[in-house]
């Protein structure tokens, strides 16, 4: 049965990819309930396993032998446990919204066929990531996700802009894929498998410079899929795919592939305290980087999109802290999941009724315009700015505590980071939904229809309860111990002392993006008097710039300069051969005249020559 | 009489027949100079094996002659053939084989 879960995704892609123009009729609705299909037998599980003792959740499956060479064995062989089912209940869940939310998004696209089965495609690839039991069936399940995503970013292909972004995202990609197959290779070598529970006992007796190489090379896998710091700069220009899309794939689902891949990782991790160091690193940098683009996008979609960045990085800073944060990772990875797909399917809702028009400083209380809109992204705010009881303040604040236990550093950073997400999330709301309407006169915003609002309400209700239902309903630091561990932070802060700083925090950035984007005037043209950081966000910190002059000018002047040694000295070398040869032999043909005289003297010259040399041979 | 006049006999024989060959055109000319230059040779054999005393060089003399025999044969067939299309009997106009 839980086959499904993979199989009723994949069939809709393969019928809706297949069955041609024959389906376009009814081939988004044969999606969404192969989507929902998937949900509900997940559902089933999730009840099914609720309901057993915790040693007894954890189950597997094989499906068929895989590759099958003398000892090693890797067969297509599953593993439904308490970590991966909240990762199919997230994607199927969300996944089957958006899917319902895209019925109307893409109302009127010629090509919707294509873009419901690439959605199907990309669910079942990514339940084949979280539900594979080894590391190399998880590499087809990145791979699966990573040509869905490339497929759906570059979905308005006619858009150079959206071809250039969807082969940028493939392109970074494959640099955090070296990683994880590196770290496959190395697994392979060091403990001759590749199985999560072989790994894992392995990696008890291994060496800690072991566990260090393959926990570096498994960072930057996830570095590559969650958009991490030296990787990121992909995910703002993959919002050039659709906003359905974004919502799913670059902000609920598999962005956060990367804090799956290391919290499976865990045993590995827990014996390599530098790699752990790196992941708190990458993510802390990534938390803030995030953070600060966020603060200075105009375009709705790139301001949600380094505000991803930012809450990935939080989750990656957690998972680095070990056993007192992978448990707290997961939780914001859930909740973010419901609040963040949320906020992008209300811009998506917001650019629908704006002529498709993403720069928020030609909106402005749209929230007479748009109440649905306003209400569910309103509680998307709420939730991740993290004001109680809302979904992200139970995630957060945990990991604020934790990362305050690990370091009073880190701890400083993530409230840091608190408060700029506070303050770029309010210059959001305030942009879009507050201030005075800034809108062309030819548009006129209206509220998108109930395909588009219904999955909207239910993913607030989640960004509104969810945080609650999975700490105090699911108890999910129970629910995930067996799999990932799970300890109390020694010297945390009292939650009486740190949940009123964090709280003054959030509401000092608050209040400073309130003042700066409601009250006052907004210019419908940005400025362009702006400080040195502001002009370096809006750049995206120069990601891009970096980029291009550390790895692809050099690249350039490599490949240039290997092709102008290929073309001089390579093919000089060869073609110099054959010029040399041919000269000399026009020269030597001369010699055959034809005339048979000429030939007879050199005969007897020969014959002289060699006689002479006889003679001066015998005399000496 | 000494061995050494008929190899000089010999020598000069041969050095005609050489000159002969390289610097005459007519082909019948030319032939005939091979034809001495081979009894240079021969009469060089032939003296010594009388020098040596035994008959090696005497038979080998037999040889040449015989293959002189038929190449003389095949040679003059060949010229007479050139010069009955080509109305030429100099080696020189015999130049097609060049590139």
């Amino acid at each position: 049965m839980h086959s499904l879960l993979i199989g009723l995704p994949l069939l809709g892609a393969a019928v809706l990819l297949l069955g041609g123009k024959r389906t376009n009729a009814w081939g988004h609705y044969f999606a969404t309930a192969m989507s929902i299909g998937s949900f509900l037998v997940g559902v089933a599980s999730f009840s099914e396993m609720f309901g057993l003792p915790a040693e007894e959740r954890s189950i597997e499956w094989t499906l068929t032998e895989w590759i099958s060479v003398g000892s090693f064995q890797v067969p297509i062989a599953f593993q439904l446990d308490q970590l991966s089912i909240a990762f199919v209940l997230l994607i199927t869940g969300v996944g089957s919204l958006i899917h319902v939310y895209s019925i109307g998004y893409m109302e009127h696209d010629a090509n919707r066929r294509k873009f419901f089965s690439y959605l199907n495609l990309f669910v079942s690839a990514m339940i084949v990531l979280v539900l594979a039991n080894n590391y190399l069936l998880l590499y087809v399940g990145w791979e699966g996700v990573g040509l869905a995503s490339y497929l759906l970013i570059g979905f308005w292909q006619h858009k150079p802009s959206a071809a250039t972004a969807a082969k940028k995202a493939f392109v970074v990609n494959r640099v955090g894929d070296i990683g994880l197959s590196l770290a496959v290779m190395l697994m392979f070598a060091f403990f001759g498998t590749v199985t999560f529970a072989g790994v894992n006992e392995a990696a008890d007796n291994a060496s800690e410079q072991t566990a260090t190489w393959i926990g570096l090379a498994l960072l930057l896998a996830a570095c590559g899929k969650s958009a991490q710091f030296p990787l990121q700069s992909w995910l703002l220009d993959a919002m050039e795919g659709p906003t359905p899309v974004s919502a799913l794939i670059h902000a609920a689902t598999m962005v956060t592939a990367g804090v799956y891949l290391i919290a499976r990782s865990n045993e590995i991790y827990n014996i390599a305290p530098t790699a752990q160091l790196a992941v708190v690193i990458i993510g802390s940098i990534t938390y803030l980087m995030g953070a600060v683009i966020g603060t200075a996008k105009d375009d709705i979609k790139k301001g949600l999109a380094g505000s991803t960045m930012s809450q990935i990085g939080l989750m990656i800073l957690a998972v680095g802290l070990g056993p007192i944060g992978y448990v707290f990772a997961i939780f914001h990875l859930l909740t973010h999941g419901f609040f963040k797909a949320g906020m992008f399917l209300g811009a998506g809702s917001v650019m629908h009724g704006m002529h498709d028009d993403v720069n928020m400083r030609h909106y402005g209380a749209l929230r007479t315009a748009m109440k649905i809109t306003y209400a569910t992204f309103g509680l998307g705010f709420l939730a991740i700015i993290g004001i109680p009881p809302f979904a992200g303040f139970w995630s957060k604040d945990e990991i604020i505590k934790v990362a305050f236990s690990y370091s009073p550093l880190v701890g400083v950073l993530t409230l840091v980071g608190a408060g700029v997400t506070a303050f770029y999330m309010t210059r959001m709301m305030a942009m879009t939904f507050f201030g005075t309407a800034r809108w062309d006169d030819d548009v006129h915003p209206h509220e998108s229809p109930k395909t588009m609002t219904i999955p909207m309400i239910i993913l607030a209700f989640g960004s509104a309860f969810g945080g609650m239902l999975l700490l105090f309903v699911a108890d999910i630091e129970s629910w995930l111990e067996p799999v990932v561990g799970f300890e109390h932070a020694h010297h945390a802060p009292d939650n009486a002392i740190l949940i009123p700083v964090t709280l003054a925090v959030v509401a000092a950035g608050a209040a400073l993006g309130w003042i700066q984007y409601a009250t006052r005037d907004v210019p419908r043209v940005a400025p362009a008097d702006v400080s040195f950081l502001t002009t370096a966000a809006r750049a995206d910190l120069y990601g891009d710039a970096v980029n291009e002059a550390v790895f692809m000018r050099p690249g350039q002047y490599l490949t240039r300069s290997l092709v102008y040694v290929d073309n001089k000295v390579v093919d000089g070398a060869v073609n110099g051969t054959a010029g040399f040869v041919g000269l000399v032999a026009s020269q030597l043909r001369r010699l055959q005249t034809g005339y048979a005289r000429s030939y007879a003297l050199m005969m007897v010259l020969g014959a002289l020559v060699i006689l002479a040399t006889a003679v001066l041979v015998r005399m000496s | 009489m000494s061995a050494n006049w008929f190899i000089i006999l010999s020598a000069i024989l041969f050095t005609i027949g050489a000159v002969g060959v390289l610097v005459r055109r007519n082909a019948i000319v030319v032939f005939m100079c091979v034809e001495m230059m081979l009894n240079a040779a021969n009469l060089a054999f032939v003296t010594f094996a009388h020098t040596n005393g035994n008959f090696d060089g005497q038979v080998i003399a037999f040889f040449v002659m015989v293959v002189a025999a038929a190449e003389v044969v095949i040679g003059l067939s060949i010229i007479v053939t050139i010069f009955r299309t080509r109305r030429s009997a100099s080696i020189d106009d015999a130049s097609l084989l060049k590139l």
